[in-house]
């Protein structure tokens, strides 16, 4: 009697085993196709954004363009437009949408609220803030170097006060990142006052998001930080995992938990940070794009690398809804982003009402 | 925090030595407000100004001076009672106005209505206001988890709606120069540009908002205890409600309306208040109407002197200011939930 129950058990533990492989099988595979998806659609972006424009040219022109080595001779003018004004707006905005939801994608897990994006705690203020710092207080001193510095500056200063002065908990993490960003936000507001009339236009666009004439140095400057950023972040993706089940499962699981955590938010802070020096504070990518590579890969975990696609994907998409809303214009893409994600967000604090997570 | 007491802890303030005083404290901001500026006047000097037409002084205090105090006074009565109102209501520390989004929404109704309807000056505004401000506040009560909600999910969901909203303005702004043109100093959150024209436009809805509050103060009251406890001490709370929400709207639109999207005033003022006064909304209120003068005129006087020859914007200062006592309360209360 013993050993048949003894058996029924065993069997059905192996049945649970093996359905919970099966799932975990099909959970990968899922993330497999989402993230090929993710991929075509940032290439067809690409070939839509470099296509599209006052000179418009089909994909095949544009593949052309970019791949065959006369085009230069053979049409200067298209090979000019393509290589010097569009891909690299394409680029920059795939890369800082990458980082920004990788650095999204790392703080919500780390801080396990789907409200933890550089946004909402106060980073991208502080990036803003030391970037109008050098633009307006220095006055273009230092050229092209001191505004990405001053963001990278401000937002790590940012960062730490604010992981400094919450320790209550990451309820309050989100309220004093709210209170610090307000802080800036006066800050910035008195900065802008300063400053010369041309200083405060760049200043204002800056401080909006726009892929606005980047050039391929901002690109350059941005992939740098990304190729070392990105591979430390996704080595400690398994970490990152175990983390998100507590952390004394982490710890009983082998992973050093101290260290792992200040090396994760140093890095999702400078990626935030590479970010908005190369295309300013470009809002809500970091809390939308984790939310919905989750969706669907429909994994749990991080999901860092679904992630980044989706970010690059959302922000060059946001670019191009914001060069053609409104004929005539071009708007900068912080703003299409800050409507759809700050509307992203008031559904998602009704979603979550119920599961009392915020 | 809501239990009504007799006797409040700052005992010594009370009887006739709070309102003397906090009626001094306004007349000195008034005065200095009046006084100080690009080309500060001794106190003679603006008395003059304000009775002799003929004195030297009479065009600094009566074109310039005087409708930006005036404004100052009304828009800072509004906001700070407003805040108490929302305090009261929500029974929520943190619930400011301009935080949760209520002016934002203003903001965008007047920003739209100038950009489609080519609408400027306060009486065109004022209506728009009026729509955003009610629009938003209701929207944000709703998103905040309506009655159960947590100062958290009410900061929350007012820093989402304050996001879009901002986005959708500087996206009209941008698309549309001409109301670029006519807003841009407006949307920063201003004294500067006061006429007599906009205070005699803006005192009707501030003294009917201003009414209306002080007459809910004693429901509110009630409700501070609890909604069962309220119920039973006889107070309708749907007419409660909806009264609040009515004069929050009116103060807060009619504010906006005049001088933009000012934040923190509606946080910092019955804060202050319920440290003079204690919990009791019977109390606060009135005396947020007192402050909400005092904190705003403060500012602005500040501003006009920390980067002369220039000034610094009356809404730039009281972000800072606001910003920085929002931390503090954050941080001291440990995770409020």
């Amino acid at each position: 009697m013993k050993a048949l129950v003894l058996s029924r058990v065993l069997s059905r533990g192996r049945a649970a085993a093996t359905a919970a492989r099966a799932a975990d099988r099909s959970a990968r595979r899922a993330r497999l196709v989402t993230l090929l998806l993710l991929f075509a659609a940032a290439a067809a972006a690409v070939l839509a954004l470099a296509g599209g424009g006052d000179l418009a040219l089909a994909p095949a022109g544009v593949v052309r363009a970019l791949v065959d080595p006369n085009a230069a001779t053979a049409d200067p003018a298209t090979h000019f437009v393509v290589w010097e004004l569009r891909l690299p707006r394409v680029v920059t905005g795939l890369l800082a949408g990458a980082a920004l939801a990788l650095s999204g994608a790392v703080f919500q897990a780390l801080l396990r609220n789907p409200l933890g994006s550089p946004d909402v705690l106060g980073f991208t203020q502080g990036a803003a803030t030391g970037a109008l710092t050098a633009i307006v207080l220095l006055g273009g001193v230092g050229g092209a170097v001191a505004v990405p510095v001053g963001a990278v500056a401000g937002a790590l200063l940012a960062g730490g006060a604010v992981l400094l002065l919450a320790r209550g908990g990451r309820q309050q993490l989100v309220l004093v990142g709210i209170a610090v960003g307000a802080v800036l936000t006066g800050v910035n507001g008195y900065l802008l006052t300063r400053g010369q009339l041309t200083d405060a236009a760049r200043a204002v666009l800056w401080l909006t998001g726009s892929l606005d004439g980047v050039d391929w140095s901002a690109a350059a400057v941005l992939a740098v930080a990304l190729a070392v950023l990105v591979p430390l972040t996704l080595g400690q993706a398994r970490a990152l995992r175990l983390l998100e089940l507590g952390e004394d499962a982490a710890t009983a699981l082998g992973v050093p938990v101290a260290r792992t955590r200040r090396m994760l938010l140093l890095a999702a802070l400078l990626l935030a940070a590479a970010a908005a020096s190369a295309a300013g504070p470009v809002a809500f990518v970091a809390l939308t794009a984790p939310q919905l590579a989750r969706r669907l890969t429909r994994a749990p975990g991080p999901n860092l690398l679904p992630s980044a696609a989706m970010g690059a994907l959302l922000l060059v998409l946001a670019d191009w809804a914001a060069q053609r809303a409104v004929p005539g214009h071009q708007l900068p893409v912080g703003v299409v982003t800050g409507l759809l994600g700050g509307g992203y967000l008031v559904r998602l604090l009704v979603r979550e009402r119920r599961s009392a997570t915020v | 925090m809501t239990a009504l007491t007799a006797d409040p802890p700052s005992l010594t303030l009370r009887g006739w030595r709070l309102p003397l005083a906090s009626a001094a404290l306004l007349l000195a901001v008034l005065g200095l407000s009046l006084a100080l500026g690009a080309k500060p006047l001794a106190p003679g000097a603006v008395w003059q100004g304000l009775t002799d037409p003929a004195a030297p002084a009479w065009d600094v205090v009566h074109g310039m001076r005087l409708p930006r105090t005036l404004l100052g006074l009304l828009a800072g009565s509004a906001l700070g009672l407003a805040g108490g109102v929302m305090r009261a209501l929500t029974r929520n520390p943190l619930a400011d106005p301009g935080l949760l989004g209520v002016n934002a929404g203003a903001s965008a109704a007047v920003v739209t209505a100038s950009a489609l309807l080519g609408l400027s000056g306060f009486g065109g505004a004022v209506w728009f206001a009026f729509a955003g401000a009610a629009l938003v506040a209701v929207l944000v009560h709703a998103v905040g988890g309506g009655r159960t909600a947590t100062p958290a999910r009410l900061v929350l969901a007012g820093t989402a709606v304050n996001a879009a909203l901002f986005s959708y303005v500087s996206a009209v702004e941008l698309v549309d120069t001409d109301a670029l043109d006519r807003m841009r100093f407006w949307t920063v959150g201003s004294l500067a540009s006061a006429q007599l024209g906009t205070v005699a436009a803006m005192t009707p809805f501030v003294l009917a908002g201003l009414a209306l509050a002080l007459a809910l103060a004693r429901p509110l009251g009630a409700l501070a205890l609890g909604e069962d406890s309220a119920r039973a001490l006889g107070s309708r709370l749907p007419v409660t409600r909806a009264g609040a929400t009515l004069a929050v709207t009116l103060l807060c639109g009619a504010a906006t309306a005049a001088c933009g999207p000012l934040v923190f005033v509606g946080l910092l003022t019955p804060h202050l208040v319920a440290r003079l006064t204690g919990p009791d909304p019977r109390h606060q209120l009135p005396y947020c109407a007192v402050f909400g003068p005092v904190l705003l005129l403060g500012a602005d006087v500040l501003g006009r002197l920390v980067a002369r020859p220039g000034e610094v914007q009356v809404g730039v200062v009281t972000a800072v200011v606001g910003g920085l006592l929002l931390l503090a309360l954050v941080c001291r209360r440990g995770g409020p939930a």
